[in-house]
């Protein structure tokens, strides 16, 4: 096929059997460890700065605003300014915290997001790990980091930190179910939850358009569910600056606050990436059925592009609907859930399902 | 008749939601909505309206002369001591002793800008001036004295 | 106390949060004292003066033309009408007629102040229930009024512009044209806020039945302005009590009789199509004349109690004046009516949750320095 040139695979063989040719099998496995730990660091800093400068310009726009444009060009460099200052800043202690689980919580947040990244396929050869159950792997350990937010209000010794860690608790709890049903309707379809099969079965044909209403029903509701497990948007109870000043993390400053703000992007991030390999195809092109001219020009575009095209489109459709919505309450965020997603739902796995019985699908 | 409710609630929940989403869509794609001043970029465009208060002046004209005759009415009328008149006695040409002013004092960091003293001046000596740039790092520096040194009466102001 | 906790069973004990003086969505220092049985408040306690400035006192050692600049900050999103009020006391115990034009005037300048504080208080409403995008709309839109304000008054918030018998100075000759053009822009943008926020689902399920306030207590509250119109109570000094141009021309009162958060937010929405037609029938027909009548240069007010009431953006705004015949008057008393729709907090919002506290307290549409005094 046409992508193969953009295919990684030889080259990733190639390192693999020039280290193991110079030490230990089990040296090698570590350095290959190691090299993958260094990039993803790299790739997380470098997407968590992106996503924050964009979030900026993008509200600014919506706003009537220019957003940030005093850093560098375009203020391209303001994000990293910050991260500076938020480096330097000093670490309030907090009188009467836990101070082991305060310090704590930041961390487990961070290493949710980035353990979840590992399973994620950002091209042909680019894919950390290949589980043959991915997608649960990425499901159940991004669902770790409510952990880290729950211990961040309990240790905060706050009271608006515990209610908004209450309400993030209930809120996520909920919502994982949708995230999950939702994702299990996509599967139906794919009949594996290897995330570099469901990736290739989509080649000629995007699960969303293959699928048709009930994946696009399918792909409303991984929306509405994944943006409340990122405590984004209009789902922001965790934070709810009008109400509980700044929820979970009021207490924290300087990096540790730091860390949480990264972590929002980039669970941002990966529920986008998850949302774009499972409905819109990964980094496969798009291809439509016999137009071979066409298909052949869509090749040409590097995976890796498509993929991080088809990410960035749907963290822009979560930054449109946070800038525009009001916030939901408690109970009718718990409502959505239970009330309309989850029936909703059920109902779309039973479509779902008898479409791929019959054959319904394109 | 529930069942009916509850999708038709939920139709029109998306529609609402929509028409919101329509607003904001359209000012992103819209770059020319944007209404945002660069201000220190445009200070040589920025100008102000001609009657904005930004500080209390007093004209001189080109051979240094000023229209207060020093008789503290302004002094009087604030409502908050912004305004200190510090007056001495000048023998005039005929040889009359007459009263004039040494120093009009102004303090911007205390003034509320109710245009009192302008609006009360009998001999319109006080104007207002059009800068807006007060931040100073020395409070004292907030403290002005409106005639300029040397500066005497203007001819025919009584 | 600790003990007490302790023995106590975890659902008899209330959690108490202080919110403010320093909180996002109580508008400036103030504070509240909510009692909290999980995410439901029991008991809210307002906290004030956290702003008092002893304005009232103050106005004791002031003469009636130096009063006026105090009152500016007041309220200060309606310094227009505040001072209206301390003009028409003034002006009605010396028995001045003020010109036809400084009427004229005057009225303008109220209703877009009005429009001005609503506007902010959209935006701020907005924020208040997460959509932040309104504060930016909001504010755009109000820029627009404020330039209006500066090219006549010379300020854009605290204009002292009204002085006992008249205005400060003559309008600048671009005012009717620029009213006429905010006009023009404001209804077009007027039902872009219906699409973004009022019609939104969200929004609606955030505010229709909370914090419903009847009509019978909005009278025992003194709950006035748009508040007390969106439960029922009829209460717009321009129509029961008419002042300035009030009488010449045409307008509705906003009036509703649900008196929950979705209302007390229509009926704003409502004074401001109201107030803007009110403004396109005077702004054509700003008679010529002086802009000042004439006054003496110390103003004397006769022995005895004067007090005005005008319709401020929040409610009924009244100034009570006691003179002994001087040139500072003996006692001055503000009717403030944030103070009284304030009172009723914790009425509104029993048993609701903490989210729908921030809904109640920003419908209210709160100025803590109003309050305080």
């Amino acid at each position: 096929m046409a992508f193969s040139i953009y295919d990684l695979t030889s080259f990733n063989q190639w390192v693999d059997k020039g280290l193991n040719s110079v030490m230990s099998p089990l040296w090698a496995t570590i350095t290959e460890m190691a090299i993958i730990g260094v990039v993803f660091l790299l790739f997380y800093a470098v997407v968590g700065l992106f996503l924050v400068y964009a979030e900026r310009k993008i509200c600014g726009f919506i706003q009537c605003r220019v957003g940030p444009n005093r850093v560098g060009p375009y203020g391209i460099f303001q994000t990293i300014a910050d991260f500076i200052k938020l480096l330097m800043k000093e670490l309030v202690p907090i009188n009467k915290a836990d101070k082991f689980l305060f310090n704590l919580a930041p961390f487990i947040i961070i290493i949710a997001s980035m353990m979840a990244l590992a399973a994620i396929p950002f091209a042909k050869g680019i894919h950390a790990i290949d589980f043959n159950i991915g997608i649960f792997y990425i499901l159940a350990v991004s669902s770790m980091g409510v952990i880290g937010i729950l211990l961040a209000g309990w240790s905060s010794n706050n009271k608006y930190s515990l209610i908004g860690a209450m309400r993030s608790g209930a809120q996520i709890v909920s919502y994982e179910l949708s995230v999950g049903l939702s994702i299990l309707t996509a599967c139906i379809m794919f009949g594996s939850l290897q995330l570099s099969t469901i990736v290739e079965s989509q080649a000629d044909c995007w699960l969303i358009f293959r699928g048709h209403l009930p994946a696009f029903i399918a792909f409303l509701i991984y929306m509405i569910a994944a943006t409340a497990e990122t405590n984004r948007g209009p789902f922001d109870l965790a934070e709810a600056e009008s109400e509980l000043t700044a929820g979970f993390h009021t207490e924290y400053s300087g990096i540790k606050f730091a860390f949480f703000f990264l972590a929002e992007y980039m669970n941002m991030f990966l529920v986008a990436s998850i949302a774009a390999t499972i409905f819109w195809g990964g980094w496969m092109p798009l291809h439509i059925g016999h137009w071979t001219g066409f298909n052949m020009v869509m090749d040409f575009i590097p995976p890796a592009v498509w993929y991080l095209g088809k990410t960035a489109v749907i963290i822009w459709l979560m930054m449109w609907f946070k800038w525009t919505f009001p916030r939901l309450r408690i109970d009718q965020l718990l409502t959505l859930e239970w009330k309309y997603l989850l029936p909703i739902n059920l109902l779309n796995i039973l479509v779902m399902a008898l479409v791929v019985l019959m054959g319904w699908h394109f | 008749m529930n069942v009916i409710k509850y999708i038709s609630g939920i139709f029109k929940g998306i529609i609402s939601l929509w028409k919101g989403l329509m607003v904001t869509g359209y000012y992103f794609v819209h770059p020319g909505e944007i209404v945002t001043q660069q201000y220190p970029e445009n200070r040589k465009e920025l100008k102000m309206f001609d009657a904005f208060k930004g500080e209390v002046t007093m004209p001189h004209n080109e051979n240094n002369e000023h229209k207060c005759t020093g008789c503290g009415i302004c002094e009087m009328n604030c409502p908050n001591g912004s305004i200190e008149i510090i007056s001495k006695s000048v023998i005039s040409e005929d040889g009359k002793k007459k009263r004039a002013i040494d120093q009009h004092i102004y303090h911007l960091d205390m003034c509320t800008f109710c245009e009192l003293c302008i609006k009360s001046c009998p001999s319109k000596a006080l104007v207002w001036g059009q800068e807006f740039e007060h931040a100073v790092y020395d409070r004292s520096k907030l403290t002005k004295i409106l005639n300029k040194p040397g500066s005497t009466l203007m001819k025919g102001v009584e | 106390m600790t003990e007490e906790i302790l023995t106590t069973p975890l659902e008899q004990q209330e959690y108490t949060i202080n919110m403010g003086p320093q909180h996002p969505s109580t508008h400036g220092v103030l504070r509240y004292v909510v009692s909290l049985k999980g995410e439901i408040v029991h008991k809210v306690e307002p906290h004030l003066g956290y702003i008092h400035r002893g304005i009232e006192k103050m106005c004791e050692k002031l003469t009636y033309p130096q009063i006026i600049h105090l009152t500016d900050r007041l309220d200060y999103l309606t310094a227009h009408i505040n001072n209206h009020a301390v003009c028409l006391a003034v002006e009605g115990a010396l028995q001045v007629e003020v010109p036809e034009r400084v009427v004229y005037i005057r009225t303008i300048m109220d209703e877009l102040n009005r429009i001005a504080s609503h506007q902010l208080w959209w935006c701020a409403y907005g924020m208040d229930l997460g959509g932040l995008t309104c504060f930016f709309y909001g504010l755009r839109d109000r820029e627009k009024i404020l330039d209006i304000f500066e090219e006549s008054c010379g300020s854009r918030l605290l204009h002292s512009y009204y002085t006992p018998g008249g205005l400060m100075k003559d309008i600048n000759p671009n005012f009717q044209k620029r009213t006429k053009e905010f006009i023009k822009y404001f209804r077009k943008k007027l039902p872009e806020y219906d699409q973004l926020l009022t019609g939104n689902v969200i929004f609606q399920e955030r505010t229709k039945g909370v914090g419903p306030l009847t009509k019978e207590e909005a009278i025992s509250y003194g709950v006035t302005g748009p508040n007390g119109r969106a439960s029922g109570f009829s209460c717009d000094v321009r129509k029961h009590h008419p002042y300035a141009a009030y009488d010449k021309v045409d307008f509705k009162e906003a009036f509703y009789t649900e008196g929950d958060t979705f209302h007390r937010y229509k009926a704003r929405i409502d004074e401001m199509w109201e107030s803007m037609k009110i403004i396109e029938q005077l702004v054509d027909n700003i008679p010529e004349g002086d802009y000042s009548a004439k006054m003496k240069a110390v103003i004397k007010l006769p022995e005895g109690e004067y007090f005005q009431r005008v319709e401020a953006a929040k409610g009924d705004f009244g100034i009570f004046i006691i003179s002994d015949g001087n040139k500072t008057p003996y006692r001055v008393k503000f009717r403030s009516p944030n103070f009284c729709n304030l009172s009723c907090i914790d009425l509104l919002s029993k048993n609701f949750k903490i989210a729908d506290l921030v809904a109640i307290s920003g419908s209210l549409d709160l100025v803590i320095p109003d309050i305080d005094r």
